[in-house]
C-alpha cells in the first residue's frame, strides 16, 4: 500500500518536473506561435494571434495579455521572446516568455518590442472577451457580453450563438442578444431592429443609425422609429446628466470659496494668496502619497488631516508676519497678500519643480456608477460634492454651535464690543484665518483629484472663488453655498450651445449685471452688521 | 618691505597670466538662450535651456567651433510675451550674442520677430507651430502643420478608418489656424461639414464633464470617430482622466494629441490614457543609437535617472547642430555668411536619419505616430516611408496657397506671391503690425 502511494507521489514528482523541462527545448509549440508573431506582417498578424488563441496551451493568455500590454519583446543578439516585467529606467527586468524564466535586467538597447496598436488590441480584447465568457464569475461574463457589444464579428456568431443557449443569468443573456443584434443589423436582418429598440447604448444607437441610412427602405424607417423612442429617452438622460455636471462643477466652486467666504466674508480680510493654500492642500496629498507610494488611497485620506494642517499653519504665518499689520487697509492687504501669493508659487516652483506632480486616483475613486447605458455618474466627482457637503455642515456647525464661533462672530460685528466683554480679539483673528486657510487645504485635497497638481494650480481658482463669495452675499456661509452650485449649473448649462469659453464670459457678464442690481449678493447681511 | 614686493610681483604675474590666457583664447562664441525659467511656461522651457547648455559643453569638450569655445548667456524672459522682446534686444544689443536659441509659444516668437530682424539676428525656433511665417533671420527646427497635423490626420483616415472629426483645441492661434487647415483639408477630402466638430476651451480648462459628454454623443452616430486635440499643456490630464471615467477608451475613440508629449505625460498618472496617440517627429522612445546616447548624455547632465527628453530638445538638438556646421562651412559667425551657408546643411537627427535646412528655414523631419504606453512613453504605430519637408505656406488655406518663401537669392523673400509674382512685407514687420 504504501509503496504504491510513494511510488506514484514519485510520479507525479517526476512529470512535476518534466513537464517545464520540455517547454524549454526548442520542439515546445509556443517558440514557433511566438515566433510566427514576432515575424509577422502586418497583415498576417491577425492569423498568428487566432493561433495563439486557439492553441489551447495554457500559457495563451498570458502571452496576449503581455502582447497586448506592449510588453512582449524580443532579445535582438538572440531571437529569445521575453516578457518585459519592468519598463521604467534605462534597464528593464524581463522573463523568458515560454518558460517564465527570470533573467534579470537588460538594457533597452538590447530589446526590440514586438508591435501592437489599437486595432490589434481591439482584436485581441475580442479574443479575450471570447474567452472570459466561460468564466466562472458571473460579473467577468457581463463584462465580456458587454465588451462584446459593436465587436461581433461572422467567424465569432455561431460560437456566440452556443453560448446564449448556456447563459442562465439574464443580463449577461440581454448583453449577449444585444451583441448578436447589432451584428444582424448590420447585415440587414429587421428583426434584430427589435432587440435594439429599447437600448441606450452607444454602440446599439451607432448600429441603428447605421441601418437608418440603408438602402433598404423597410429596414430605414423601422430603424428610424427605434431611434425616436432611443432620442426621447436619451433626453431625460442628457437633463439628469447636465444637472448632475452643474452640481459637480458646482461643489468645486464651493469647495474653492467657502474658505474665502471665512477669511474674507467674516473677516474682511482680501486675500489674494487664497490660491496658494489650496495648492498647499494638493501639494501635501502629493506628498503623502510619497510616503505612501502602495496605498494611495490611505494617504489621500490621510492628507484630509495634514491638508488642514499645514495650509492652516500657512495661514496663521501670513496672518502673524503681515495682514495684522495691514489692518483697515483693503488695498494694501491686496497688495500684499498678492506678493505673497507670487512668493509661495515660485518656492513651490524652486523648492520642489515647475513640474507637475502626479497623484494617483485610488482604485475606489475611480470609474463611474452606471445608472444606465447613457447615464453615468462619475465616482471622483461624486466624492468630491459629498466632501464639500460634509466641509459645509462641519463649517456651519463650528460657526453655529461652537464657542469659536460665536467669539468669531462677536468680533466681527463689533470688535470694540467684543473685547470689552473679554473675548481676546487678536488670538479670534488668528484662529478665524487658520479656518478659513485650512479649509482652503482641504479645497486642494480635494482638487487634485480633479485638476493638475502644480505651482499654478492657485491662479486657477482666485477669480471663481471672490466671483462666488461676491455674489453669495458677503459674510454668508449660506450664499456661499447657493451661489456656488447655481454657478456652476448655470455654466454646465450653457456650455453644450455657447462653448465653454463663451459661457465663462456670459457667467461673468451675468454676475457683474446682478452686482449692479443687488451690490450685497444673493443673501445680504442684514441689521446693523451690514452697516460696517 | 619685502613681503610687500613679493605681494605685488605675485600680483603682476596673476595679471599677465590673465592678460595673456585672453590672448591665447579667442572671443568665445556667445549662444543666447531665450526660454522662460519662471511663470506658467517654465514647466516646459526649462529643460530646453538646460539641453543648449549640455549641447554647448559637449560642443566644448570637443573643442568648441573654429577652435573657438562657445559660452551660454542665459536670460529668463518670465513667461511674459512683451519681456521677450526686451530680453532679446538685450541679448542682440548689449552681450552681443551670435546666436539665439528661444522662445516656445507663437505669440512669444511674434513679440521677439520686430527685434531680431531689426537686430539682424539668428533664432532657432524648436516648437511645432501653426505656419503662415518665414523670416530671413529665424530657422524653425519645429514642425509645420504639414509634419504634424496633416500626416496625423492621414494616418487616421487611411490605417483607422475615421470618418467623423472631433477638432478640439484650446483657444488661441496655433490650434485655431491649424484646425483651420484642418477642417479645409478634411472637406477637400470629401469629409462631410456635419461630420467635423470643433469645439475650443480656455487656457488651463479643468471641468470636461459636458464636452467629453457631447464627444460621446457624437461618436455614438455609427461612423468611426476621433478626436485631433490641440488641447495646450496642462488642461490635457483633466480631459483624459474624464474621458477615462466616462468609459471612453482608445479602441472606441482615439485621441490623437500634438501638444502631449514626454515632459507632459510625466505629471500625470498615464493608466487612463494608453492607446491614445501623439504625432511628434520625435518620441523618447525610438529605437537608433544616436537616440539612447542623447538620452544617456542628458540623464547623466540632469543627474535624474527619470529625467525624460521630448520632440523640442530634438529640435533644439538638430538646430544646435545645424548652427555648428554652417558655421563651419562659412569660416566665421558673421549673421550674414552664417545665414547663406545653412541653407542646405543636413545633418542626422536622432531617429536614425538625416535633417537637412530648406531654402524657407523650414528643415525636413519624419513624422513619426505613437501610442502611449503605461510608462509614459510612447510605442511608435506608425512613420511616414521617408522624411517630410516643413512647408512655410499651407496649401490648405485662402490667401496663404500662392505664397513661398525662399531665401536664396535672387528670391531672398519669405512672402513671395507666385500669382502676383510680388514679395510682401517681412515676418517681423506683420507681427509688428498684428501687435498695433
Amino acid at each position: 500500500m504504501s509503496i504504491i502511494r510513494s511510488l506514484t507521489l514519485l510520479l507525479i514528482a517526476i512529470t512535476m518536473t518534466v513537464f517545464p523541462a520540455v517547454h524549454a527545448q526548442d520542439n515546445d509549440p509556443g517558440q514557433t506561435l511566438l515566433g510566427n508573431l514576432a515575424d509577422a506582417r502586418p497583415a498576417q498578424i491577425e492569423d498568428a494571434i487566432n493561433a495563439i488563441a486557439t492553441s489551447g496551451d495554457v500559457r495563451a493568455r498570458s502571452w496576449l495579455d503581455a502582447y497586448g500590454n506592449n510588453r512582449l519583446s524580443q532579445v535582438k543578439d538572440t531571437g529569445r521572446i521575453v516578457v518585459v516585467l519592468n519598463n521604467r529606467g534605462l534597464d528593464w527586468t524581463i522573463s523568458d516568455a515560454l518558460t517564465g524564466e527570470d533573467l534579470g535586467e537588460i538594457s533597452r538597447r538590447e530589446l526590440d518590442r514586438i508591435p501592437v496598436n489599437n486595432l490589434i488590441r481591439g482584436q485581441l480584447d475580442g479574443i479575450k472577451a471570447m474567452l472570459d465568457l466561460d468564466a466562472e464569475d458571473r460579473d467577468i461574463r457581463l463584462a465580456s457580453a458587454e465588451s462584446m457589444m459593436g465587436k461581433v464579428e461572422a467567424p465569432i456568431v455561431a460560437p456566440l450563438e452556443e453560448r446564449l443557449e448556456l447563459e442562465e443569468d439574464p443580463k449577461v443573456r440581454e448583453r449577449i442578444e444585444a451583441a448578436l443584434a447589432i451584428y444582424r443589423v448590420g447585415e440587414g436582418d429587421i428583426e434584430a431592429v427589435d432587440v435594439l429598440a429599447g437600448s441606450l447604448h452607444s454602440r446599439a444607437r451607432a448600429a441603428l443609425n447605421n441601418a437608418a441610412d440603408s438602402d433598404d427602405p423597410e429596414l430605414a424607417t423601422k430603424a428610424k422609429a427605434a431611434l425616436e423612442t432611443i432620442e426621447q429617452k436619451l433626453k431625460l438622460n442628457k437633463a439628469a446628466e447636465t444637472l448632475y455636471f452643474g452640481l459637480s462643477l458646482g461643489s468645486v466652486l464651493v469647495l474653492a470659496a467657502i474658505g474665502l467666504a471665512i477669511t474674507f466674508g467674516v473677516m474682511g480680510v482680501i486675500n489674494m494668496a487664497h490660491g496658494e493654500l489650496i495648492m498647499l492642500g494638493a501639494y501635501t496629498t502629493w506628498g503623502m502619497q510619497q510616503m505612501l507610494p502602495d496605498q494611495p488611497g490611505l494617504a489621500l485620506i490621510l492628507s484630509i488631516p495634514a491638508g488642514f494642517m499645514v495650509a492652516a499653519t500657512a495661514g496663521i504665518i501670513i496672518e502673524r508676519s503681515v495682514i495684522q499689520f495691514l489692518k483697515g487697509r483693503p488695498l494694501e492687504t491686496l497688495l500684499a497678500t498678492f506678493g505673497i501669493s507670487l512668493i509661495l508659487q515660485q518656492l513651490v516652483r524652486t523648492v520642489i519643480s515647475p513640474q507637475n506632480r502626479t497623484v494617483v486616483t485610488p482604485e475606489w475613486m475611480s470609474g463611474s456608477i452606471v445608472v444606465n447605458d447613457a447615464l453615468s455618474l462619475t465616482l471622483n466627482r461624486m466624492y468630491v460634492l459629498g466632501f464639500a457637503l460634509v466641509v459645509f455642515a462641519a463649517l456651519m456647525l463650528i460657526m453655529r454651535r461652537t464657542r469659536l464661533g460665536l467669539e468669531v462672530r462677536a468680533v466681527t460685528q463689533n470688535r470694540n464690543m467684543a473685547r470689552s466683554m473679554g473675548i481676546r480679539a487678536t488670538r479670534v483673528d488668528i484662529m478665524t484665518f487658520a479656518l478659513g486657510s485650512g479649509v482652503a487645504g482641504l479645497a486642494g485635497v480635494a482638487l487634485s483629484q480633479l485638476t493638475n497638481v502644480g505651482p499654478n494650480l492657485g491662479q486657477n481658482y482666485i477669480i471663481d472663488s471672490f466671483m462666488v463669495v461676491v455674489f453669495g452675499g458677503v459674510g454668508n456661509l449660506w450664499g456661499t453655498l447657493i451661489a456656488g452650485l447655481s454657478l456652476g449649473t448655470i455654466n454646465q448649462l450653457l456650455e453644450p450651445w455657447a462653448g465653454a469659453v463663451l459661457a465663462k464670459i456670459i457667467v461673468l457678464v451675468f454676475i457683474i449685471l446682478f452686482i449692479q442690481k443687488r451690490p450685497r449678493g444673493l443673501f445680504p447681511q442684514k441689521g446693523r452688521a451690514a452697516e460696517g | 618691505m619685502t613681503i610687500r614686493k613679493y605681494v605685488k610681483l605675485g600680483l603682476s604675474a596673476l595679471a599677465l597670466s590673465i592678460s595673456l590666457s585672453a590672448v591665447a583664447e579667442e572671443d568665445p562664441i556667445k549662444v543666447g538662450i531665450l526660454h522662460s525659467l519662471s511663470g506658467t511656461m517654465a514647466i516646459s522651457e526649462t529643460v530646453l535651456k538646460d539641453t543648449v547648455e549640455m549641447l554647448i559643453e559637449k560642443q566644448n569638450a570637443e573643442g568648441g567651433v573654429l577652435g573657438r569655445k562657445m559660452e551660454a548667456v542665459v536670460v529668463d524672459p518670465a513667461s511674459d510675451w512683451p519681456l521677450f522682446a526686451e530680453k532679446a534686444r538685450e541679448l542682440l544689443a548689449q552681450e552681443e550674442v551670435d546666436v539665439i536659441f528661444g522662445n516656445w509659444t507663437s505669440v512669444s516668437r511674434k513679440s521677439v520677430l520686430p527685434v531680431v530682424e531689426e537686430l539682424n539676428g539668428l533664432l532657432f525656433y524648436p516648437v511645432q507651430y501653426e505656419g503662415e511665417e518665414s523670416s530671413e533671420n529665424v530657422f524653425y527646427t519645429g514642425a509645420a502643420p504639414n509634419q504634424q497635423a496633416i500626416p496625423a490626420v492621414n494616418y487616421l483616415m487611411n490605417e483607422i478608418g475615421v470618418e467623423r472629426w472631433v477638432l478640439a483645441g484650446t483657444d488661441y492661434v496655433y490650434p485655431r489656424t491649424t484646425n483651420k487647415i484642418l477642417e479645409t483639408y478634411l472637406m477637400d477630402q470629401g469629409v462631410a461639414k456635419e461630420d467635423i466638430m470643433i469645439n475650443y476651451t480656455p487656457f488651463g480648462h479643468s471641468d470636461w464633464q459636458n464636452i467629453v459628454s457631447d464627444i460621446k454623443d457624437f461618436g455614438s452616430a455609427g461612423k468611426k470617430t476621433a478626436v485631433v486635440s490641440t488641447i495646450n499643456g496642462d488642461a490635457n490630464v483633466p480631459f483624459y482622466r474624464e474621458l477615462g471615467n466616462q468609459g471612453i477608451s482608445a479602441s472606441d475613440i482615439p485621441v490623437v494629441a500634438f501638444s502631449v508629449g514626454e515632459q507632459e505625460l510625466s505629471g500625470i498618472d498615464t493608466g487612463p490614457l494608453v492607446g491614445h496617440l501623439a504625432a511628434w517627429n520625435y518620441f523618447m522612445s525610438v529605437d537608433s543609437d544616436a537616440n539612447y546616447d542623447f538620452i544617456d548624455e542628458w540623464i547623466e547632465h540632469t543627474g535624474d535617472d527619470e529625467a525624460v527628453t521630448n520632440d523640442p530638445m530634438e529640435a533644439h538638438y538638430i538646430g544646435f547642430n545645424m548652427y555648428v556646421e554652417a558655421v563651419k562651412k562659412a569660416g566665421t559667425t558673421d549673421v550674414d555668411a552664417v545665414k547663406d551657408a545653412i541653407i542646405g546643411v543636413s545633418v542626422p537627427n536622432l531617429t536614425g536619419g538625416y535633417a537637412a535646412m530648406m531654402p524657407n528655414h523650414h528643415i525636413t523631419k519624419p513624422v513619426l505616430i505613437g501610442e502611449i504606453q503605461d510608462n509614459g512613453q510612447f510605442s511608435v504605430v506608425w512613420e511616414t516611408p521617408s522624411t517630410v519637408a516643413g512647408d512655410a505656406w499651407s496649401d490648405f488655406l485662402p490667401g496663404s496657397r500662392d505664397m513661398i518663401a525662399d531665401w536664396r537669392k535672387p528670391l531672398f523673400c519669405g512672402t513671395f506671391n507666385t500669382k502676383t509674382g510680388k514679395c510682401g512685407a517681412s515676418a517681423g514687420e506683420m507681427a509688428a503690425e498684428d501687435a498695433e
